[in-house]
């Protein structure tokens, strides 16, 4: 845990970072902390930082509290799938029990930052149904049903947080945060793939093997222009057309995002 | 000159006095280094266009422009990385991984071909690079270069992104950096044969993978470029 680097990183983006620190003491910090205890304080620690650099969370820019709290409600639905998972005895194989509990410490992690950076602003976790409306019966029954949908929460997550990311230009530690947590959720998408025996990139919008229920997580990832190159002329011949698509993830709207995240929260009836 | 290049520039501010002079202690740094890398030799030195003479200096913009030239240059390096592992398969290449490489090949190809065309008048030029210290027989050799370039490349987007003042920038250089990590989790599994390899302790900490500001990456970087890249313009303090 280097968090020595990520203060001198955040000292060099703002530079009254450490001034707006009022109160702690940057050398007390490190002295009182033990390896140990930094470890398991981090997100409380990266998150009390985020916030003195703006203020109290109450000072947070609204767009910044909107990004944050859309960005935790999939932490929560990610945190609470492993969570439940990860306990059902013998539903992940030995094998691929380490894979998934890094992954649910991780979405753990993230929720833990983003609640602390929000403050009284957080939302609260909804109750969650990860049957999906009972599109998929057997979640947490049948391994392959589990690995399927975490795949989705995955690409999904990868797609959400690139999405938001120029909504967080006017608050740059937050956006250099968020692109960090971006980068995880594509290990994660890309290892979860991977086991399910799919390529951990996309090609094409192909549903690499969800139901068509999830179709949404894949719409538009076909697309081969970029800022206004159309890639598939200009590589003709040289790369194949699923090798340009697969270069390039794209983002998904807030409003596309909701609604493959929508059968998954429980509505009260 | 319209549309010279398709990326929006915004005149960037000018660097503090002190970090300039930093600037070019590094820059001399990098002088040194590039002249000893010209000095080997190797098999393994390639210019896809003819390139140019070693000790050239090739110097990046600020802004913007100098951000997206900074991974044009990665992307460079790692793309004809590909090219070569492809052109001089390590012996016992399985199928899977010789599928694994084609697929990285094309992904690096494209983001290099995109950024030539998208950089426009405002790219820098075709680099002479130089992968002499990389064993391409050798399976570890491949692998442990892979996952480098892999890991440096997602981690220099991390760290540059939040210099891009342009939204419509940021947005593309997102759509290649979650492609970039998703090549680290893959080649670590390759290349560690381990559960936990993908998102590992050295490469995500706690919940956050890893970033890298620029003046960290160059020098890394210059080892594999026989032309000297000069930074000193790039942005090292966001707007």
């Amino acid at each position: 845990m280097n968090l020595q680097s990520i203060f001198t990183e955040l000292e060099k983006v703002d530079s009254e970072f450490f001034d707006r620190l009022d109160h702690v003491s940057r050398r007390g910090l490190f002295s009182t902390l033990s390896r140990k205890t930094v470890a398991v304080a981090a997100p409380a620690i990266m998150a009390s930082a985020l916030t003195k650099a703006y203020g109290q969370s109450s000072d947070l820019p609204q767009n910044v509290v909107d990004v944050l709290n859309f960005a935790l409600l999939l932490e929560h639905l990610e945190s609470d799938f492993y969570e439940i998972g990860t306990n059902v005895p013998g539903l992940i194989p030995d094998q691929d029990k380490p894979a998934f509990e890094y992954i649910r410490r991780h979405e753990e992690l993230h929720v833990k930052l983003l609640k602390m950076v929000l403050g009284s602003k957080a939302i609260q976790k909804p109750a969650f149904d990860f049957s999906a409306k009972g599109a998929f019966p057997d979640t947490f029954t049948n391994f392959q049903t589990f690995a399927a949908v975490s795949q989705a929460f995955e690409d999904t997550g990868v797609r959400a947080y690139k999405g938001q990311a120029p909504n967080l230009m006017n608050a740059k530690p937050i956006l250099e945060t968020a692109l960090r947590i971006h980068a995880t959720e594509a290990t994660h998408a890309a290892r979860v793939r991977y086991l399910r025996g799919q390529k951990g990139w996309i090609p094409l919008a192909s549903p690499s093997g969800l139901p068509q229920v999830a179709a949404g997580v894949y719409a538009g990832d076909d697309n081969v222009i970029q800022k206004g190159i159309n890639l598939a002329d200009l590589l003709a011949g040289q790369v194949p057309l699923e090798g340009i698509t697969e270069a390039f993830d794209e983002p998904l709207t807030k409003e596309q995002v909701t609604a493959i995240v929508m059968p998954f929260i429980e509505t009260p009836n | 000159m319209e549309n010279v290049n398709k990326f929006t520039q915004v005149t960037s501010s000018v660097a503090h006095a002190q970090r300039r002079s930093f600037l070019r202690t590094v820059g001399a740094a990098a002088v040194t280094g590039g002249l000893l890398t010209a000095c080997s030799t190797a098999d393994m030195q390639v210019s896809p266009n003819g390139g140019r003479a070693a000790g050239d200096v090739i110097t990046l913009p600020g802004g913007d422009l100098g951000i997206l030239n900074y991974a044009f240059v990665l992307e460079q390096i790692e793309s004809r990385f590909y090219e070569l592992v492809l052109a001089n398969p390590y012996e016992n290449m399985t199928a899977m991984e010789m599928q694994l490489f084609q697929d990285l090949r094309n992904h690096e190809v494209t983001h290099r071909a995109f950024y030539r065309a998208a950089l426009g008048s405002a790219g820098i030029p075709d680099l002479t690079l130089d992968f002499s210290d990389i064993n391409f027989r050798q399976r570890t050799n491949v692998m442990e270069a892979a996952r480098m370039f892999a890991e440096i490349g997602t981690a220099a987007y991390n760290g540059g992104g939040k210099y891009l003042t342009d939204p419509e920038n940021l947005a593309v250089a997102g759509k290649i950096v979650s492609v970039e990590a998703r090549h680290v989790s893959i080649i670590r599994e390759m290349e560690y044969m381990n559960q936990t390899a993908f998102s590992g302790d050295n490469i995500v900490i706690e919940g956050l993978f890893i970033k890298l500001e620029p003046m960290e990456v160059l020098p890394k970087a210059q080892k594999y470029v026989r032309e000297t890249i000069d930074a000193h313009n790039l942005p090292t303090a966001v707007a």
